[in-house]
């Protein structure tokens, strides 16, 4: 039992780590209905700046969190502009394509620019450890955790209580109509992009110090398991990627605990399989029929 | 305070309209009326900036505007209620009324203009926090003429309110309507139901596959053989 609880905290600071880059997947796909797949590559990006910022210019955690993303933020809305504005009335085909392009250019960009070698993250948290009973939970667990949900909060708000917000979900359920009441689709479309890398940048740094390791390639994985976070959760649905990114998280943790740590990518691989073919609209999703 | 004149529209080579001219003078009723395909909704789209003319010009107001983004036209204070309600399904009806003021900035105003929509749709203000998906068809017609509303349009762009209602709600949306244009509202109304539209319009032009076949004051239209014979079934 102690070892179950003690799992649930490991799976919940992973799962903070997913549901984050989850939600920028699920924006995106609820606005322009594109899988952006260079998004685990922003994410990675957001960890190269707090990397930069927390060893050139000697900031702590926040000021870290806040420049990185900013940074991954602007470059989330310079991708749109550049990569996937243009091609906003091709075949949904050419844009995913090209989101595996833009992965790669990041991918490879950094590599030339910082080198393929794993860098060790520079540690601004004493990694103090809590006993609570007989179990224990790090400050960086609750740093992690903390953070998401301070940030969670203030995406539910902005989207749910905010002018932009509620023309961000007026453009996603039907952005015709919402250009008849005078939103600019583009400018809410920059706004998504801005607000979901924001939210990586901020999950790129909370995972270097995390694991205390980064690379260029880092944003792969994690990304494609963020994704199948937003599937399970009910891609377009903003809750959905929270709790799909804290049940994968979950189950990557619990498996690793007492399974076999070898076939852990393989079961979250697999679930992505199983809830396609079982209940293609996730978890949170619904079907939704046109009302005439 | 709205012409266009000679406009032809092109969906890729389909030519969808072709060199249709009417007019819509201050505190009309003006409605265009035809069978499925005539091209209505093409017309209004084109109007509120959705779809771009192939030739042709709009002028609303002294303005040339068949270049500028739905946005601008939005701002010039022309509304436009699509085909099929469209009302934003998963938000609240308060806050498809918001969006409806979404180029507004006066608070206190908008707060006003809202009520104002809820004395005219009560049913509105029973359900304002109920999502707006589960409303009746006719509800969500009122909802989405109650969105068009709070954006404080000069002219109201209406593409077939009567579509799928029942006969009293039909009764009741043409009724509020009128009521909306007495109140100083010009309106601009499509409609397959010729017999309500003509009812209460000040002028009508019957569009055919894409050409304006006949024009003249509602109650003439009424009467004329060519529109009770395609449309009214007499």
């Amino acid at each position: 039992m102690e070892n179950f609880v003690q799992q649930l905290i490991n799976g919940l600071s992973l799962g903070s780590i997913y549901a984050l880059l989850a939600l920028g997947y699920t924006m995106v796909y609820g606005i322009i209905k594109l899988i952006n797949f260079a998004h685990g590559d922003v994410y990675m990006v957001g960890a190269f700046v707090g990397y930069y910022v927390i060893n050139y210019l000697n900031v702590g955690l926040i000021p870290a969190l806040l420049l990185s993303m900013t940074f991954t933020a602007l470059l989330g809305v310079v991708i749109e502009r550049v990569a996937y504005r243009p091609l906003r009335n091709s075949s949904r085909i050419t844009a995913l394509i090209t989101a595996i392009g833009v992965s790669y250019l990041l991918q490879n960009g950094m590599i030339y620019l910082v080198g393929p070698g794993v860098r060790s993250f520079p540690q601004v948290v004493n990694n103090t450890l809590y006993q609570i009973g007989s179990f224990q939970i790090s400050q960086m667990q609750l740093l992690i955790f903390g953070t998401t949900i301070v940030l969670m909060g203030a995406l539910q708000f902005v989207v749910q209580k905010t002018k932009l917000g509620k023309a961000m979900r007026a453009v996603s359920i039907d952005s015709q109509t919402a250009e008849l009441m005078g939103i600019n689709p583009n400018a809410v479309i920059s706004f998504t992009f801005l607000l979901g890398s924001a939210l990586a940048g901020a999950a790129g740094v909370l995972v270097g110090m995390y694991y205390n390791s980064i690379d260029p390639m880092m944003g792969y994985a994690p990304g494609l398991k963020a994704f199948i976070a937003a599937v399970l959760g009910g891609i377009g649905i903003i809750p959905g990627a929270m709790v799909g990114g804290f049940v994968i998280g979950l189950i990557e943790v619990l498996i690793s605990g007492y399974g076999n740590s070898m076939i852990r990518d393989a079961v979250v691989y697999g679930i992505l399989i199983i809830i396609l073919v079982v209940r293609p609209s996730g978890i949170l999703g619904r079907h939704v029929k046109e009302k005439v | 305070m709205l012409q266009v004149k000679n406009l032809t529209v092109h969906y890729g080579v389909i030519e969808a309209i072709k060199e249709v001219s009417f007019e819509v003078n201050e505190g009309e009723i003006v409605t265009l009326i035809g069978a499925n395909g005539a091209g209505k909704t093409t017309i209004l789209k084109t109007i509120s900036g959705l779809v771009r003319p192939t030739a042709g010009e709009i002028v609303y107001q002294e303005d040339i505007i068949q270049k500028a983004t739905p946005r601008a036209i939005v701002q010039k204070g022309l509304s436009h209620v699509p085909e099929g309600r469209h009302v934003f399904s998963g938000m609240s009806v308060m806050e498809n009324l918001e969006m409806g003021a979404f180029l507004r900035r006066d608070k206190k105003a908008i707060r006003q203009d809202i009520k104002k929509v809820f004395d005219l749709f009560p049913i509105l203000e029973e359900r304002k926090d109920q999502d707006s998906a589960t409303l009746s068809g006719g509800e969500q017609q009122m909802l989405a003429m109650g969105r068009a509303l709070v954006s404080k349009p000069k002219l109201l762009l209406l593409d077939e309110p009567s579509m799928g209602l029942a006969p009293l709600f039909i009764e009741q949306i043409f009724r509020i309507i009128k009521k909306i244009n007495e109140e100083g509202t010009t309106i601009l109304l499509i409609e397959q139901n010729a017999a309500v539209a003509l009812e209460i319009a000040t002028k009508g032009y019957v569009l055919e596959t894409g050409r304006i076949v006949e024009s003249g004051a509602g109650k003439d239209l009424l009467q004329s053989e060519a529109v009770q014979r395609a449309y009214l079934g007499a």
